[in-house]
């Protein structure tokens, strides 16, 4: 008998159930709906364009070389934190593994004791003390883990999110613990480029007789531009502004729209360093988290095979007498050809699945 | 919910769930990246208590390095934001170089103290930073399947399994 040996390297975002989308070989990572996202793009890229076609030729030459320069720049920074943002990995948890869900089904079903039939089970609550207040780790059904104090799951992307702030649309993207930073940087960069473009194009106006302005016909897109701008203006830095104070208090957008740390009666936000520029630091100047997804594990079914073959076998054997000699050395040859530990995965059937007694959906649009 | 505990018992006879000991992660600090260093009694004949508690808070330490926001980090920081986080591409963060000297870490433990006692420690970014698993290895794979052909009733055969892995 012979086992079968298949050998494949796997990228665990292969394996990641939820509904994200990767491409570039699991490079890029991004929210399955994706319209609004090309929405911001197009935008960002025609208002620019128009600018860059009608308002710099008049603007350099009259005012400042610099003005189309600094544009360009101001421009490229957007546009790749926009782009950084969408692509990245948010700080995603991989869902546990089952025999990891099953350590914790045992560690409840310890802490419960027995639950008489027809009443409810309690809620799965882990309570740890973080800074000498008390956070309440909650257990996530879909993901089968007590979720870390500050984590939660999406409901439009399907998994559960450390550090979760929101998910945004108009980034294609949840914004976590690893992208917050490029989320904060894109709609700071957007801001300025807002103002930026819209000032100028004020000025080019002004500059050109501003009331033949409305009529002529190659200044209509002028008048496009201060239009998106203005409208951009007041979302884009209010959103600013409204991060900006987030970051300052070390929180979420999430744990704002709870009210997690607002009230008398409730906990103090644990996180915070009670210091707007210690906060700030951490947030923006923090380690650069590597994603869990992107770690490469090489995937190896041999033992399975084994297994299936052993349990197909009609040979009578006497119970217990010996170990089935031909099944030895195949193990220990497929076991000696695995060059690194491998995560074996011995043939249980499927967990079924746990209702849980309270909806947990988070569902957290921008 | 009964029918679901009932067939958890039915699992725990056919998984191998003894042969995965986990060490959770200990929260007490924040979101800081530590593991607990309480023992667990699973593993209390497999191992001295001194030994995996030294590893733990090594591998604590590690995570400690990691995190750490000091000169370095905001130096760093301040530098990627400059360069729109491109030169990321070039460059190794110092979050993916203590990673790496922790899988060195863990692979040399396994070799000296693990594995001779028939344990092997898994990389907790192998299990998304939740955890540090222990599975405990044994060198025989026992099989019995048992099949009643002499009797004139059918007996339904089962097959159970007491062990996984082999070590080596």
């Amino acid at each position: 008998m012979s086992a079968v040996m298949i050998t494949r390297k796997v990228r665990k975002w292969e394996k990641l159930p939820g509904k994200n989308t990767f491409c570039c070989d699991g490079r890029v990572m991004m929210a399955r709906q994706k319209g609004v996202f090309y929405l911001t793009l197009f935008l960002i890229v025609g208002t620019c364009a128009l600018f860059f076609a009608f308002e710099c030729p008049y603007l350099a030459v009259h005012l400042s070389p610099a003005i189309p320069v600094f544009a360009v720049l101001l421009f490229l920074f957007v546009i790749a934190m926009l782009l950084r943002t969408s692509f990245s990995d948010p700080g995603v948890l991989p869902r546990a593994l089952p025999e990891e869900a099953m350590f914790i089904e045992m560690e409840i079903e310890a802490a419960n004791g027995n639950v008489p039939t027809g009443q409810r089970a309690p809620p799965r609550i882990r309570n740890v003390q973080i800074n000498n207040q008390i956070v309440k780790l909650k257990y996530c059904y879909t993901c089968k883990i007590f979720r870390p104090p500050r984590a939660s799951h999406c409901s439009i992307c399907d998994n559960c999110v450390d550090r979760f702030d929101h998910h945004c649309p108009w980034v294609g993207n949840c914004v976590g613990k690893r992208n917050y930073r490029y989320f904060y940087l894109f709609t700071l960069s957007l801001s300025m480029l807002t103002i930026y473009i819209f000032t100028f194009d004020i000025v080019h106006m002004v500059m050109r007789e501003f009331l033949l302005f409305l009529i002529r016909r190659d200044t209509q897109f002028t008048v496009l531009e201060v239009l998106v701008c203005f409208f951009t203006l007041w979302s884009v830095v209010g959103l600013t502004g409204f991060h900006t104070y987030l970051i300052s208090l070390n929180q979420t957008t999430n744990e704002d729209i709870k009210g997690s740390w607002s009230g008398k009666n409730r906990v103090q936000n644990p996180y915070s360093h009670k210091n707007i520029i210690k906060n700030c630091c951490e947030v923006l100047c923090g380690p650069t988290y590597p994603s869990v997804l992107s770690v490469v594990i090489a995937a190896s079914a041999p033992f399975q095979n084994v297994v299936l073959r052993l349990q197909k076998t009609t040979a009578p054997l006497i119970p217990n007498e010996h170990t089935p000699d031909d099944a030895k050395p195949s193990i220990a040859a497929s076991a000696e050809k695995s060059p690194s530990p491998r995560e074996e995965h011995p043939p249980a059937p499927k967990v079924p699945p746990l209702a849980s007694p309270e909806t947990d959906v988070e569902d957290k649009t921008h | 919910m009964a029918t679901e505990f009932h067939n958890l018992q039915e699992l725990r006879h056919s998984a191998s769930l003894e042969t995965k000991v986990f060490i959770q992660r200990d929260y007490t600090e924040g979101t800081v990246c530590r593991f607990q260093t309480k023992f667990p009694s699973e593993l209390d004949n497999r191992i001295e208590r001194t030994l995996l508690e030294e590893t733990v808070k090594t591998l604590n330490s590690y995570y400690v390095e990691a995190e750490k926001i000091g000169g370095q980090s905001y130096l760093e920081g301040c530098l990627a934001c400059a360069t729109a986080y491109i030169i990321f591409l070039c460059m190794e963060t110092r979050y993916e170089k203590v990673l790496r000297k922790i899988s060195g870490y863990i692979q040399e433990q396994n070799e000296k103290i693990y594995a001779p006692r028939g344990l092997l420690l898994t990389d907790p970014i192998e299990r998304g930073m939740r955890v540090v698993s222990f599975t405990v290895l044994s060198v025989q794979l026992e099989i019995s399947i048992f099949e009643d052909q002499g009797s004139g009733t059918s007996s339904p055969s089962s097959s159970s399994m007491s062990s996984t892995g082999s070590a080596r």
